[in-house]
């Protein structure tokens, strides 16, 4: 029988439904979408678009290439503005938003992109350095332990002194993450945070995420095509169809339902 | 041809509002020195060998056509003025800053363009970096600074290459030759008690390393697309640059030596 049959077969399936009942505490929304529209020329890519993170968790968005969930992402750091609808980050409403306000919210964010999108003239550790280096007064000192201490918690320690052209994929994600993780955000976002690993790798890139999560009590929204990542680190998940976001539930029962559009999406991926 | 007009209009805009924002961080100066110095070595000693190459040979052009042509009216004893005001006022300047739009312009364009289509740069606006103090003013100050520099070493050499060929072939000798030239270059006016001919050549390099800087900057900045994306911003940045050279070096000619 196929995993989706037999949910509570995954060993992270359970660990998973208990997280979305820790998360259950604490139900304040951080981010919230409300009847998002964005298009390119003619191209809709959000058609009102509903989605709510609560403080905490850890909410995953599935969906097909090209459906938008990358600009999901950008509309929350205030890299895209909505055409239509409401989008708005610890409450603040991204559209109407003055620059000091972004300026200071985004420091309460991180973003982990896709291809790491490490300065490739910078070493892994001044890229990581580079937030604390250009929008704070810390002292050089004091920016490098900081900077060594996230290296170490993403387990790339040697990397310091090393260019992103002398990485491996897994590692230019994981200190693209210290970097993200080096101003303590509350909110971090993941654009495809496993895309282009090998399974072990991506396995690894995971679990380190969902320990992240765990242990500074991060918010996370994470953009994933793999299945693997939404049992392992998603309190919640949603698949984002048509510009709107469906099927939102925990991992177990996203990936045990029987909806027809579901099945068909996930189908090639569970097996 | 509306929309073209348009497009070019904004690009306009586009161009000079890059220029105000690196202007209005200059103050950074002390800050991004080491960025700043790196560009110099990137926007400078990289490319001597090549202006100093091409320098040699536009001065030998210039001597031997010029030379054949006073040759006829036994007139060749002027062929130091006319090397020595041409590479000065025009060659130098427009060579050095061609080369330059050739060589950083592109490299600078593909690199920010690169940046833009690898998402580093839209890493940079999530940090809240600001990335015209970080990647454009250190090179368009560099671009701006290193100009001038390269243009008195293809004046230079273009001038010597002159003689060589004044000597050589046009049967004039070297010391009448030095001394034309220098009688050429003592021209001075009440902006500066320096040769015109020398420092108009030097403020348009000046002029000119900023502009290439701003577009190839401009370019990539705003490159989409992927590797196509790259390559376009990479052609359009030599092209406006040669263009915008050609052009502002009409209105500085006439600055200095009309208005």
């Amino acid at each position: 029988m196929s995993p989706m049959h037999e949910p509570t077969s995954e060993p992270e399936r359970a660990p998973a439904a208990d997280r979305a009942n820790s998360a259950d505490r604490s139900r304040d929304v951080i981010i919230r979408f409300r009847d998002v529209h964005k298009a390119f020329g003619k191209r809709k890519v959000l058609a009102g678009l509903d989605l709510e993170v609560h403080r905490g968790e850890t909410f995953c968005i599935m969906g097909p290439s090209g459906c938008g969930k990358s600009v999901t992402l950008r509309h929350v750091v205030g890299l895209l503005k909505q055409d239509k609808g409401l989008v708005e980050v610890d409450g603040h409403d991204m559209s109407k938003i003055g620059r000091k306000e972004l300026v200071e919210l985004r420091s309460r964010m991180g973003f982990v992109f896709q291809e790491a999108a490490l300065l490739n003239w910078l070493t892994a550790g001044a890229n990581v350095a580079l937030p604390l280096r250009e929008t704070t007064k810390l002292s050089e000192a004091e920016i490098e332990r900081k900077v060594r201490e996230k290296l170490e918690l993403v387990r790339v320690p040697d990397a310091y002194e090393k260019l992103p052209s002398e990485l491996s994929g897994g590692m230019k994600k994981r200190v693209g993450l210290a970097r993200a993780l080096i101003t303590d955000p509350e909110i971090i976002l993941y654009d495809e945070p496993t895309a282009g690993l090998d399974p072990e790798i991506s396995s690894s890139i995971n679990h380190l995420i969902r320990e992240l999560a765990d242990r500074l009590h991060v918010t996370g929204l994470v953009v994933t095509h793999h299945i693997g990542c939404v049992k392992t680190v998603g309190d919640r998940v949603g698949m984002l169809d048509g510009g709107v976001l469906k099927y939102v539930s925990t991992p177990a029962e996203f990936l045990g339902s029987q909806e027809p559009r579901l099945l068909q999406f996930l189908g090639d991926r569970l097996d | 041809m509306i929309a073209g007009f348009q497009a070019f209009l904004a690009d306009i805009g586009y161009l000079l509002e890059l220029s105000l924002q690196v202007a209005l961080r200059l103050g950074a100066i002390v800050r991004r020195r080491g960025l700043i110095l790196e560009q110099l070595w990137q926007a400078g000693l990289k490319v001597v060998h090549v202006v100093l190459l091409v320098g040699l040979f536009i001065g030998m052009i210039v001597a031997l056509q010029t030379g054949l042509e006073l040759a006829r009216f036994g007139q060749q004893d002027q062929i130091g003025t006319i090397v020595a005001i041409s590479m000065c006022r025009e060659m130098g300047p427009f060579i050095t800053a061609t080369i330059l739009a050739a060589t950083v312009g592109s490299a600078l364009a593909a690199e920010l363009g690169t940046m833009a289509v690898s998402e580093e740069l839209a890493a940079l606006e999530v940090m809240s970096i600001d990335r015209i103090a970080l990647l454009v003013m250190p090179r368009v100050l560099a671009l701006a600074i290193m100009c001038p520099i390269l243009t008195v070493l293809c004046d230079t050499i273009g001038i010597v290459g002159g003689g060589f060929i004044a000597d050589s072939q046009l049967n004039v000798g070297l010391s009448l030759y030095w001394d034309s030239v220098i009688d050429a270059l003592q021209d001075t006016d009440f902006f500066l008690e320096l040769p015109k001919d020398v420092y108009s050549g030097l403020l348009k390099s000046f002029v000119f390393g900023a502009i290439v800087a701003v577009i190839s900057c401009g370019a990539g900045l705003r490159a989409t697309a992927g590797a196509l994306g790259v390559g376009n911003a990479t052609r359009k940045a030599v092209r406006d640059s040669i263009i915008a050279i050609i052009v502002s070096n009409y209105f500085l000619s006439w600055l200095f030596f009309q208005a």
